[in-house]
Order: structure tokens, then C-alpha cells, then sequence
């Protein structure tokens, strides 16, 4: 069976071969444009697989995070608003799976109400509702049960339990990551359109070197390494300079304990900034491939 | 060594060449002449591998061509030096470079190859261009540097197309010289030419056998030469 990817003949590839790669003249033109093309695909890249990261990671905060909690909020006339948190707290503490349950503070429900309203909001005198924060343990409470015992012994009580609006966050923020891959394959792939249009081309104007090359003995696996070896150099220079420069476009971005906002959390974190030193071996191995497919199947076509 | 049997090629609809069978034994020198677009050319490349027969058999080194892989075609023209009349160079590298071309495809270690490439280089008159570029050679020089790239390998056979197509006389009778001695070491030679006065000129050098092509079979040339 033929082989795809020979890695010893990878591993040559590496190492070079200086002769063969002197028989075949030096294209400017296309060697700029695939060293560029390259580049700037791995710049796109590192977006890319940044945005699968950042939103893999919103997911999992969202999913985990927000299924492991629910509100309770509770709305009473001003005479009664103690007395029902207390009763809602009890009824909270003695249902299973409820770790705990706080009542939030006026300072806690400020700071939830200032984005809207500013600072400066007078939450004691307002009729807002009273806030308790609920952790679930274990597989959680039975919120239909927790409903109607509630409703019983809280009437101004509403269980919010998240699921309504987490789901479609948690599906928003995987089809992002799904996005986030598939770019990353388009960029691939384009990548190999781009290689082998350029190989194509190289191979087309080279057509009288590689006649000269065969008359003299030279094996079909010789005269095309030394155009796989040029374009897989090319590109995976090319790629490690994008990557740089997006690794470095990335880090500037404004940082997220600044911002807040999701699209300032796009990066990368901890070890994750390693991910990126796989996009120019990536481009590298792609244009390999890319460059050897065009080459065989040229060098076949030739008489 | 090289052998054609019952061969025929066609192209383009028509047959070009018809039932030629020929044998190039070791040490023997052929003249191949006819007229133009006879097909001597083309017979030249049904010998080392470039064309496969519509008809027949080519032997290379007793293999049957047909049944050799790209790479089998590719070893057995390291042992067949050619020599095109637009000999054809890769016109970045030195002319010294050109002539070695064959050994770095084959891998062979060029450092132990230098006092041969040296030698050959003399041997065919380019000391003194070995670091020119090929357009920078005259049309006998370019051939020279041919025919010194055809023979570094040190082939058993030689082909050599219209090897003096594009030279003066003089240029024309050191080439002949050149391939004359190179028979007398043994290699096979069969030279394409439609210059019947170098064949006979030629003849007074060396046994040589001269085939005519003629209405797309082989002949053996008569008494007029």
C-alpha cells in the first residue's frame, strides 16, 4: 500500500539534499507568493483556534458554573420580605441536593443592578426583589417538588433554575467552537489549494529542467523532492512567521479582567499558548502533502 | 544489450515506424540516417525508454521495457548516455555542474568524482569553461559539454541525435573523433545523422554499421556509402 506520509522520507526531507535542491532554479514569484500565502494563513489560524479555545472554555464555564446554580427570587410586600426569606431559606435547607443557599446582600444586588442604574443606587429604598443564590450537590434537587413546596410556604417565591436561558447559551457557545474548527480546516484546505496551484505551477515552468533530469537518469521520487522540500520550507517558514505574529496580535488583545466581556477573554491561557506552535508544523505537513500529490501526479502525466 | 524486435510506433493516428528489429551489441557502432521527420529521432527514443512501442518489443539490458517501473527506465538510462542536437542544460548551473548532473542524481559521492570530472572536462576541451553558464557556450562547446555529461556515468551505450546538427565541419570532425575513441573503449555507439558526408568520413575511422530508415522500416544502408 502506498504510503502517505513516509516519515523516513520525511525525516530526509528535513535533512535536505543540497545538490537536489540546486537542480531545480530558484522561482522568485512563486516562492514569495507561498511564503506570504502561508504566513498569512497562520495568522488567520491563530484567530481561529484562539476563538475555538476561548469559546471551549465560556462553554464549560457556562455549562458548569451555571448548572451547578439557581436563583431564587422572592417579592413581598416591605413588611414581609424577612420573614419570607426566612421561610424560603428553611424550606431550601432541608431539600436534598441543595449544598447551600444565601440570601445576597444589598451591596451583592447593587453590584448586579449597576450596570444598568450606575453606582450610586439606592437599593434599600427600592422594592426589589430579595435574591438567594441556591449551589445544588450531588445530582441536583427536584425542581418541580421544590416548585410546589414553595409555592405552599413562599407565595411571592419564583425558582429560577437556569435551564431556560443555558442551554441556548451553552449550544450558542459550541456551535462558536464548532466555527472556530471548521475555520481552521477551511484555512487548511486552502492552504493546500494554494501550495498546489503554486507546485503546479513551478512543476509547468520547470517542464524542461525535469526533461533534462530524466535524460540523465534521475528517479521521478528525486526530481519531486526537491520540489516538496522547497515548498514544505516555504511554508512552514512562512506559517511560523504568521504564527508569531498572530501569537503576538493575540496578546495584545485588551485582557479580560479589564474588559469583562467575552470578546476580550479571546486568547489563549496557561498552557494553551503552546497550541499554536502546531499551526506551522500543520502548514508544514499540508504543503508536504499537497507539494508530493501534485508532483507524482505531474511527473505521471509527463512523457 | 539494447534490443528492438517486430517494433512499431504510431502517432497521431499514422505509423511512424513499422516492423524494425535491431540489436546494439556491446562494442558496436551504428550510424542511423534518413530524412527528415523519418523517424530517427523517435527510434533513438524507443532505445533508451523515452517511448514505449505500439507494437513489439524493446529489450533494455534484457528487460522488457514495458514491464520496467518509471524508476527501472530511470537506472537504465544511467547507463545510456544521449546527446540531442539542441542539447538541452539547466542554464543556472555551472557548465562543469551540468556535466556532473548525472552522478548527483544518482547519489554518487561527487568529492570522489572530481579528478573524473576534471579529467573529462579536459578530455572534451572545457577546462576553460567548466565555470561558464551553458548560454554562454557556443554551439560546439554546448555540444561538447553534451557529450561529456552523456559519458560521466561511463554508459554502456551511447545515442547521440544529430550530434553535429548545429556545428562547423571542423567542430563536427572532433566530435566524431571524440565518440570514435570513446567506441574504442568498448561503449556502444549509435549516432542519428543525416550527414552522409561525416558517415563517410567517419567510416575511414572506424567499422560502422549504417542504417537508413525508409518508409518507416530499417535498412542496411547500400554501397553508396
Amino acid at each position: 500500500m502506498r504510503k502517505w506520509l513516509d516519515l523516513e522520507r520525511f525525516r530526509g526531507l528535513l535533512a535536505g539534499d543540497a545538490g537536489a535542491d540546486r537542480v531545480v532554479p530558484p522561482t522568485g514569484f512563486t516562492a514569495s507568493l507561498t511564503v506570504f500565502a502561508a504566513g498569512a494563513m497562520a495568522f488567520l489560524a491563530v484567530f481561529a483556534l484562539a476563538l475555538s479555545l476561548a469559546t471551549a472554555r465560556l462553554a464549560d464555564r457556562w455549562g458548569d458554573a451555571l448548572a451547578r446554580s439557581s436563583t431564587l427570587r422572592i417579592s413581598a410586600p416591605e413588611g414581609q420580605m424577612i420573614a419570607q426569606t426566612d421561610a424560603a431559606l428553611k424550606v431550601l435547607g432541608t431539600t436534598p441536593g441543595i449544598a447551600s443557599a444565601r440570601a445576597l446582600d444589598a451591596s451583592e444586588q447593587r453590584a448586579l443592578l449597576e450596570p444598568w442604574f450606575g453606582p450610586d443606587l439606592p437599593v434599600e429604598d427600592l422594592p426589589i426583589p430579595q435574591l438567594v443564590e441556591i449551589i445544588e450537590e450531588g445530582a441536583g434537587y427536584d425542581a418541580a417538588g421544590l416548585r410546589l413546596r414553595l409555592a405552599a410556604e413562599v407565595p411571592g417565591a419564583v425558582l429560577d433554575d437556569h435551564t431556560r436561558w443555558r442551554a441556548p447559551l451553552v449550544r450558542a457557545a459550541s456551535r462558536l467552537r464548532l466555527l472556530g474548527w471548521l475555520s481552521l480546516l477551511l484555512i487548511a484546505g486552502t492552504v493546500a489549494a494554494m501550495i498546489t496551484l503554486a507546485a503546479n505551477a513551478a512543476l509547468s515552468a520547470n517542464a524542461q529542467v525535469i526533461g533534462v533530469l530524466r535524460l540523465v537518469g534521475a528517479r521521478d521520487g528525486y526530481i519531486a523532492q526537491a520540489f516538496v522540500r522547497r515548498f514544505t520550507l516555504r511554508s512552514l517558514g512562512g506559517a511560523a512567521a504568521g504564527t508569531v505574529l498572530g501569537c503576538i496580535a493575540v496578546a495584545l488583545l485588551p485582557r479580560t479582567d479589564v474588559g469583562g466581556g467575552f470578546l476580550t477573554g479571546l486568547g489563549f491561557q496557561g498552557w494553551h499558548w503552546l497550541w499554536p506552535l502546531v499551526i506551522p508544523l500543520l502548514s508544514g505537513g499540508v504543503a508536504y502533502l499537497a507539494t508530493r500529490a501534485a508532483a507524482q501526479r505531474t511527473l505521471r502525466e509527463m512523457p | 544489450m539494447i534490443e528492438l524486435e517486430n517494433v512499431a510506433y504510431s502517432y497521431g493516428g499514422g505509423e511512424l515506424l513499422s516492423d524494425i528489429t535491431l540489436r546494439l551489441q556491446p562494442g558496436s557502432f551504428h550510424f542511423l540516417t534518413g530524412p527528415s521527420g523519418a523517424g530517427k529521432t523517435t527510434l533513438l527514443k524507443l532505445l533508451y525508454g523515452a517511448l514505449m512501442p505500439t507494437a513489439g518489443h524493446v529489450r533494455l539490458f534484457d528487460a522488457d521495457a514495458r514491464e520496467l517501473t518509471r524508476d527501472d527506465i530511470a537506472l537504465a538510462r544511467r547507463r545510456i548516455g544521449v546527446v540531442h542536437q539542441d542539447c538541452q542544460f539547466l542554464n543556472h548551473l555551472s557548465v562543469a555542474e551540468n556535466i556532473a548532473l548525472p552522478l548527483l542524481v544518482s547519489d554518487r559521492d561527487m568529492l570522489a568524482e572530481d579528478a573524473n570530472l576534471r579529467e573529462l572536462t579536459g578530455w572534451v576541451g572545457l577546462t576553460q569553461r567548466a565555470e561558464a553558464r551553458p548560454p554562454e557556450l557556443s554551439g560546439g562547446e554546448r555540444q561538447r559539454a553534451a557529450l561529456a555529461r552523456a559519458i560521466i556515468m561511463s554508459p554502456d551505450v551511447i545515442l547521440a541525435d544529430e550530434p553535429t546538427g548545429n556545428v562547423d565541419w571542423e567542430m563536427s570532425q572532433r566530435l566524431m573523433r571524440l565518440l570514435i575513441e570513446l567506441n574504442r573503449m568498448g561503449k556502444t555507439i549509435m549516432i542519428a545523422t543525416h550527414d552522409l558526408a561525416l558517415i563517410r568520413a567517419a567510416k575511414t575511422h572506424v567499422q560502422a554499421r549504417v542504417l537508413r530508415i525508409s518508409n518507416r522500416r530499417l535498412q542496411l544502408a547500400g554501397a553508396d556509402l
